[in-house]
C-alpha cells in the first residue's frame, strides 16, 4: 500500500479520480445529488485546511468557524458590490479571512495548549456576537446577508453585463452559471478547488515546512532550545488553515449566495474538529474522509423517521422490530446530534487516531495474518518500539 | 447611583452562576487535571432536576370546578393538594427550593459515574483529547435531555412568596424606587453560602486538607499511603453537585432548555482562565468580577459610547489577561504557563 502511495503524482491521480467520479460511485449509497456532493467537497476542504494546523502542529483551535464566516460575508459583499462572477468573491473571501487569521493568530499563538484553544474560542465568540449585534449593517444580523436584484455590482455594469429587472441573479463562473448541469457544475467547481487544496496540503505535508511543523508538535521546547524560532512557522500554518476556511466559506456562498452568523458559532468550529478527529488527525486523507462521513450520516440519519425505521427493520419478527425501532429512534431524525456525540466519544476513547488508525490497524492485522515473513515482522515491531520510545521521550 | 447599584446586583447575579460553574471546573482541573467541557451540561442537568421534581410533585387530577356553574369546567389540582390540603399546596409551590434535596444525591451520583466511567481513563491523555471527549459527552447529555423534555425552555416559577421584588433601595437608605426580585437576591446569597461551604470544607476538614495536599503534590500524598484517587473522585462529585445546585437555583431566573449549559460553559471557561487555572479563589473572584463587568457594559450609557461592548466584554478581558498575564488574576506561577 505504502509504496503505491508514495509519489505525489499517483496520490493526486487517485484522489482526483475518486473525487471527480463521486457522483457515479456514490449513487448506490443514495448520496448522488449536487447539494450533498457540494457539502462533501466544501467541508472536506475546510477539514483538510484545519488539519494543517491541528494535525501538523497539534494546536487545537476552537475558532476556525470565524474564518469560514468572514470568507462567507466577504464573498457575499463581493457578489453584491463587484460582480456575480464568483471568481472574484472566492479570491477576496480567502484573502480577507487570511488577514483575519493573521491578526488573530498573531495574538493567539503567544500561548499554547489549552490557553491557545480558549483564546481562539474567545476571538471566534467575539466575532459571532458582534456579527449578531453591532455589525448588523455589514452582516444583516439574524436574517443573514443575502444578495438582491438591485445591488450595484460595479464591475458587472462596467463591462456591460446588466441584470437589472431580471429578478435575483445567479452566481456564475466566467459566464457559466453554477447551478447549470442540474447543479453538478457547482459540485465540479468545488471539487476542482478541493483537489487543488488537497494538492497544496500534500505539498505542505511533505515539505521541510511541514516537517518543522511536526517537529513543533512533537517537542516545541526542544525546537526552541536548538535556536529555532517556531512562531513564524506556527503563524504561517495558522494563516494557511484560516485561508482554507475562508475558501470553504466563500465556496458555500458561490453555491448558495447567503451568509449567516450561525456559521461562526463555536459549535460550528467544534464540527470541523470532529471531522478531523473522526477521520484521523495529522493524516492526509483522514479529515476529508471524516467530513464526508459526518455530512453523509447527517443527511441520511436526520432524514429518517419512525415509519421509515419500521421499514428498515421489518425483516425482524414484530416484537423485535418494535424494540429495535424504540432503541434506534432517539438516534435519528432530530436526535441525529446524539449519534454524532456518541460516535465522537467512541472515536476519541477507542481510536484517538480516527478512522485512518482503524485502517492502519486492520491493515497490519491482515499483514500479520497473511504473507509476512518473520524477519519483516520483527523489523516492524522494532520500528514500533522505537517509535513508542520516541513518543515517551517527547512527553 | 440607583442604576449603579442595580447593575452591581445584576452583575452579582450573573457572576454567581459563573462563579459556581467556574469553581467546579477549577476543582476538577486542580485535582484530577481534567479539562471538563461537560461541566456546563452538569449545570443544565441540575436545572432539569428542578424541572423533573416540580413536574412529579405537581401530578394533577382533573376535578370539576364548582365555582363555574354555567358550563362544565375542570381544573387541575395536584394530588398532593388533594391529600394534604394546604400543606400539599405549599410543597408544590416550593418545588424549586425543595428539589435541592433531590438534586444533591442525583448530582453526586452523576459525578461519580462520570468520573469512574469516563474521566478516569483520560488522566494520562492530552488536554486536547480531554476537551474533545467531554465535549462529546456534553452533546450526548444535551441530546438525551432534549429527547425527553423537548427543545423549548420550560418555565419553572419560584415560590409565590418570593416572586415579588424586594425594596432594596429603602433598606440601604436610597430611593424607594430601587427594587430587585427576591429570588435573585436569594440566589446571590445561596451562591455565597455554597462557595463558603466548599471553601470551609477544603480548609477546615481533614478530608479537605488531604485534598489540598494532593492538589499541591499528588505523588507525595500517595506515598504517604493515602488513597488520593478516591478522594479526588469525591471532589469531582462535589464539583458536579455545585454545578447542579447552581442550575437548580437558576431555573426560575432562566427557564431551562437543553443548551443552557453550553452557553454558560464557554463563559465559565473564560472565567476560569481569567481567575487562573487551578486557583479556586481566582475562579470565584473572576466569576463575580466578570459578571459585574458584563452588567456594567450593558448599561445604555456605556453602550452608546462603545456599541456592542456588552457582547464581547468578557472575551475581551480574557484575551487581555491571557496575553498580559497568562497565569490569570490569582493563578500560581508556573501552572500552565509556557
Amino acid at each position: 500500500m505504502k509504496n503505491l502511495f508514495k509519489s505525489n503524482m499517483s496520490i493526486m491521480l487517485v484522489f482526483s479520480a475518486i473525487v471527480l467520479t463521486a457522483p457515479i460511485w456514490l449513487t448506490p449509497l443514495g448520496a448522488n445529488y449536487p447539494d450533498l456532493l457540494q457539502k462533501f467537497a466544501i467541508f472536506g476542504l475546510f477539514a483538510v485546511g484545519y488539519n494543517i494546523l491541528f494535525g501538523l502542529t497539534g494546536y487545537l483551535s476552537f475558532g476556525h468557524a470565524a474564518f469560514l464566516g468572514v470568507g462567507s460575508y466577504t464573498a457575499v459583499w463581493s457578489l453584491k458590490l463587484l460582480s456575480m462572477n464568483v471568481f472574484l468573491g472566492i479570491i477576496l473571501g480567502t484573502i480577507m479571512s487570511g488577514i483575519f487569521a493573521l491578526a488573530i493568530g498573531y495574538l493567539s499563538l503567544r500561548r499554547s495548549g489549552i490557553y491557545f484553544s480558549i483564546l481562539t474560542l474567545a476571538f471566534a465568540q467575539m466575532a459571532y456576537s458582534l456579527a449578531y449585534s453591532v455589525l448588523t449593517p455589514i452582516t444583516n444580523g439574524e436574517t443573514g446577508l443575502q444578495i438582491a436584484a438591485n445591488d450595484p455590482r460595479y464591475l458587472d455594469s462596467l463591462v456591460g453585463i446588466s441584470q437589472q429587472g431580471q429578478g435575483i441573479p445567479s452566481t456564475n463562473f466566467f459566464g457559466v452559471l453554477l447551478k447549470s448541469w442540474d447543479g453538478y457544475f457547482g459540485f465540479y467547481f468545488a471539487a476542482v478547488i478541493l483537489i487543488l487544496g488537497f494538492y497544496l496540503s500534500l505539498r505542505v505535508f511533505r515539505s521541510p515546512f511541514g516537517l518543522k511543523l511536526r517537529a513543533i508538535k512533537s517537542n516545541q521546547t526542544r525546537m526552541t532550545y536548538t535556536g529555532f524560532n517556531t512562531r513564524p512557522y506556527l503563524l504561517s500554518a495558522f494563516v494557511i488553515s484560516g485561508m482554507y476556511a475562508g475558501l470553504a466559506g466563500s465556496l458555500m456562498v458561490a453555491i448558495d449566495p447567503l451568509a449567516g452568523a450561525e456559521r461562526m458559532q463555536w459549535t460550528a468550529s467544534g464540527e470541523v474538529v470532529l471531522m478531523t478527529i473522526l477521520g484521523g488527525v495529522g493524516t492526509l486523507i483522514g479529515p476529508m474522509l471524516g467530513a464526508v462521513v459526518i455530512k453523509y450520516f447527517e443527511n441520511i440519519f436526520s432524514a429518517l423517521n419512525n415509519s421509515e425505521l419500521h421499514q428498515v427493520f421489518n425483516f425482524l419478527p414484530s416484537f423485535l422490530e418494535e424494540t429495535m425501532v424504540f432503541i434506534v429512534s432517539p438516534f435519528v431524525g432530530s436526535g441525529w446530534h446524539l449519534t454524532l456525540g456518541a460516535l465522537f466519544m467512541l472515536v476519541v476513547i477507542f481510536l484517538p487516531g480516527g478512522m485512518m488508525e482503524g485502517v492502519t490497524k486492520i491493515n497490519s492485522f491482515l499483514k500479520r495474518k497473511f504473507g509476512k515473513t518473520d524477519a519483516e515482522e520483527s523489523d516492524v515491531s522494532i520500528q514500533q518500539e522505537v517509535q513508542a520510545k520516541a513518543q515517551q521521550g517527547g512527553e | 447611583m440607583d442604576a449603579i447599584l442595580i447593575q452591581i446586583l445584576n452583575g452579582l447575579d450573573k457572576g454567581a452562576a459563573y462563579a459556581l460553574i467556574a469553581l467546579g471546573l477549577t476543582l476538577a482541573f486542580g485535582t484530577l487535571g481534567i479539562v471538563n467541557f461537560a461541566h456546563g451540561a452538569l449545570f443544565m442537568l441540575g436545572a432539569f432536576c428542578a424541572v423533573t421534581f416540580s413536574k412529579v410533585i405537581s401530578f394533577s387530577k382533573q376535578i370539576k370546578d364548582e365555582s363555574v356553574t354555567i358550563f362544565d369546567a375542570y381544573k387541575e389540582i395536584p394530588y398532593l393538594e388533594i391529600w394534604w390540603g394546604d400543606f400539599g399546596a405549599l410543597i408544590v409551590d416550593f418545588a424549586v427550593p425543595l428539589s435541592i434535596i433531590v438534586a444533591i444525591p442525583v448530582m453526586i451520583l452523576v459525578g461519580i459515574i462520570m468520573e469512574r466511567g469516563l474521566i478516569k481513563h483520560f488522566y494520562k491523555r492530552t488536554h486536547a483529547e480531554q476537551i474533545l471527549v467531554t465535549f462529546g459527552l456534553a452533546i450526548v447529555i444535551q441530546e438525551i435531555i432534549k429527547h425527553f423534555f423537548g427543545a423549548n425552555p420550560i418555565p419553572t416559577p419560584a415560590p409565590d412568596i418570593v416572586s415579588g421584588s424586594a425594596a432594596v433601595g429603602a433598606l440601604v437608605g436610597l430611593s424607594e424606587n430601587l427594587v430587585y426580585p427576591w429570588w435573585r437576591l436569594i440566589y446571590i446569597v445561596f451562591s455565597g453560602l455554597i462557595i463558603f461551604a466548599v471553601f470551609a470544607f477544603l480548609q477546615f476538614t481533614t478530608f479537605g486538607m488531604v485534598v489540598r495536599a494532593g492538589m499541591a503534590d499528588r505523588e507525595t500524598v500517595g506515598l504517604l499511603g493515602i488513597n488520593i484517587q478516591k478522594r479526588f473522585t469525591i471532589v469531582f462529585a462535589i464539583a458536579a453537585t455545585v454545578a447542579g445546585l447552581a442550575g437548580v437555583m437558576y431555573s426560575p431566573i432562566l427557564p431551562p432548555d437543553y443548551h443552557m449549559g453550553m452557553d454558560f460553559l464557554v463563559l465559565s471557561f473564560v472565567v476560569v482562565v481569567v481567575g487562573g487555572m487551578g486557583s479556586l479563589g481566582g475562579a470565584v473572584a473572576a466569576g463575580f468580577l466578570l459578571g459585574v463587568l458584563q452588567s456594567f457594559a450593558s448599561m445604555n450609557e456605556v453602550k452608546s459610547i462603545l456599541p456592542g461592548i456588552d457582547q464581547i466584554i468578557i472575551y475581551l478581558v480574557a484575551v487581555v489577561i491571557l496575553l498580559v498575564r497568562p497565569r490569570g488574576l490569582m493563578g500560581r506561577e508556573g501552572v500552565f504557563e509556557d
